[in-house]
């Protein structure tokens, strides 16, 4: 078993010991909990004849009243040469809001289909003590979004469309899988077998996409109790974008304690495995000077860090 | 201050070379996928649109795949395409007649239901779908072509009369009978495929096909003698002028015909 093995493998261990295994795992369970509520509220229909949600992540309508639509998908139906009828950008208008102001990569940590495929199969990829393999640079992401809209303007064709693991799986699952399974497949040994994290953290452009909706928005984690850090290194080890944390968990004084970094999907798995409870939930604001009249903290002094 | 500056000339071709790295990877990854869109462009002919559906072409770049047609027919006539075991483009909305056609429903809901436009929202009258156009593309084993009156494509048709008429003819094999041929107009036929549904044989001897399949086009300047004599309300050549007869003079000369050389 390697080095970084073993530090997956004792990860959380003293959270556990802390906190409880609930304790320990709270947002991790919440989040599959918030995953399958995502995936069962569109299968209400289908299975059961309780119409609350009709259609996929790609576009829908709640309640025959709320259209929302994939702001993704929707640009690229512009990029191909379609101007979409107003009930699709409506949708889009309405999703991209909702994740620009609360968190743009909620999606991908709480929503996403693939998610609970990548973090399985980097489950797998650890406790089997496997390399890292290849590791593009984090932006190549955005360099596949580009392909991705020059894709369909190129071909007048929703490009990604043609082959996103993301609205396929919920397709599939909603609507009827075909060979569908075969990407998703492909995206679980991509990740055991060839990239550590690759897909979710290097590559996928919907989580690019939702990254961008992430620069201003509301709801951020903290390592708001920083000082306490025992250097476990557990947060590290189960976050999916490590470099976020670096920042916020080893600055100085002067700097925040708030992630900022676009790339943190808000899986709130730092606050799991923490056992001396250095992360939490916060808003961006908690970072606000404080008033010059009140007791000023040091953690919390003016930045431009955000 | 020389070193600085070769450490960022050195930085700069660093972020340079991943920079093209990560291009060049796009580009190929890109190129493969371009590929596979122009692959999938394809739509194989029984696989048919639903009403209001944009030419092909302009389709794929407007449908979303969300499936909100899919859920609003009513007769689950509709179904996505899943990838590797339909033909249409993964995801899109596609019915196939002989399975079940589209029941043309008065309120369109499958149209109504399309967030994008992917379904015309200007289709109104359900009368002027074009879904595509029913052939009768084996005459050698329709039962109304071999003298009976099977006439089931005729009378599910709900055009009839306008969208399959039936032809009579004189039945050369009995000579005694009439053959009552089912004849598709294809200006009125939606391509519904209840036809297709309905044909008694075990492979349907009428078809609906893509209307770039089942239609012929006729030359831009051809223009039907009879329709342009309508339109003018006259003979286009006015009242014909009645030469007199000539040629048998034996005064004409013509070269190498015997005459003075």
């Amino acid at each position: 078993m390697s080095a970084s093995a073993k530090a997956f493998a004792v990860a959380g261990t003293e959270a556990i010991a802390a906190k409880g295994w609930l304790g320990a795992h709270k947002y991790l369970i919440l989040r599959r909990i918030s995953q399958a509520g995502f995936l069962g509220v569109f299968l209400l229909g289908p299975w059961f004849g309780l119409w609350i949600v009709k259609g996929n992540l790609t576009s829908s309508l709640t309640l025959d009243v709320l259209p929302l639509t994939d702001p993704l998908v929707l640009l690229q139906t512009f990029a191909a040469g379609h101007v979409p009828a107003l009930t699709a950008i409506l949708g889009a208008i309405i999703v991209a809001a909702i994740y620009a102001a609360l968190g743009g990569r909620l999606y991908c940590s709480w929503v996403c289909p693939i998610n609970p495929v990548t973090d399985l199969a980097h489950w797998l990829h650890m406790r089997l003590g496997l390399k890292k393999g290849w590791q593009p640079k984090r932006s190549t992401r955005y360099w596949v979004l580009a392909m991705v809209f020059v894709g369909s303007l190129a071909t007048g064709t929703l490009a990604w469309e043609l082959v996103n693991p993301v609205s396929m799986a919920h397709r599939a699952i909603i609507f009827g899988a075909g060979f569908a399974w075969m990407v998703v497949l492909a995206v679980f040994f991509f990740d055991l077998f060839v990239s550590r994290r690759g897909w979710c953290g290097h590559l996928c452009p919907v989580g690019a996409f939702y990254g961008l909706l992430n620069e201003k928005s509301v709801l951020r984690v903290s390592a708001a109790n920083r000082s306490a850090c025992d250097n476990c290194m557990d947060c590290f080890a189960v976050c999916p974008e490590a470099h976020v944390i670096t920042p916020a968990l080893r600055g100085t004084a002067g700097e925040t304690p708030i992630i900022t970094h676009r790339d943190c999907t808000a899986c709130g798995r730092c606050i799991d495995v923490c056992s001396q409870d250095v992360f939490r939930f916060t808003h961006r604001f908690a970072d606000r000077p404080a008033r010059t009249d009140g007791p000023v903290e040091p953690l919390n002094a003016p930045t431009g860090a955000a | 201050m020389a070193n600085a500056r070769e450490s960022q000339g050195l930085t700069r071709r660093r972020v340079l070379q991943d920079a093209a790295r990560a291009a060049g990877g796009c580009a190929a990854a890109g190129l493969l996928l371009g590929l596979y869109a122009v692959e999938a462009r394809e739509l194989p002919a029984e696989a048919l649109r639903p009403p209001g559906a944009l030419p092909e072409r302009d389709f794929l770049g407007a449908c979303v795949r969300c499936g909100l047609c899919v859920r609003d027919c009513p007769y689950d006539t509709l179904s996505l395409a899943e990838l590797g075991r339909d033909g249409a483009a993964t995801g899109t909305p596609f019915f196939t007649a002989r399975d079940v056609p589209c029941e043309m429903c008065d309120d369109i809901p499958c149209v109504a239901a399309c967030p994008t436009g992917a379904l015309d929202p200007g289709l109104q009258n359900i009368d002027d779908a074009q879904m595509g156009v029913a052939v009768l593309v084996d005459q050698e084993h329709c039962l109304n072509y071999l003298g009976l009156r099977c006439d089931v494509c005729y009378r599910v048709c709900p055009l009839v009369d306008e969208a399959i008429t039936l032809e009579r003819s004189h039945n050369t094999r009995t000579d005694s009978h009439a053959i009552f041929a089912p004849t598709v107009h294809a200006d009125a036929c939606t391509g519904c495929g209840k036809c297709e549904k309905s044909c008694v044989l075990p492979e349907a001897a009428i078809k609906v096909l893509p209307a770039r399949l089942a239609r012929a086009e006729a030359a831009e300047h051809y223009r039907l003698g009879w329709e342009e004599k309508e339109k003018a309300g006259a003979p286009l050549i006015g009242d014909l002028i009645d030469l007199p007869d000539r040629g048998f003079e034996p005064a004409l000369k013509l070269p190498g015909a015997g005459g003075v050389q």
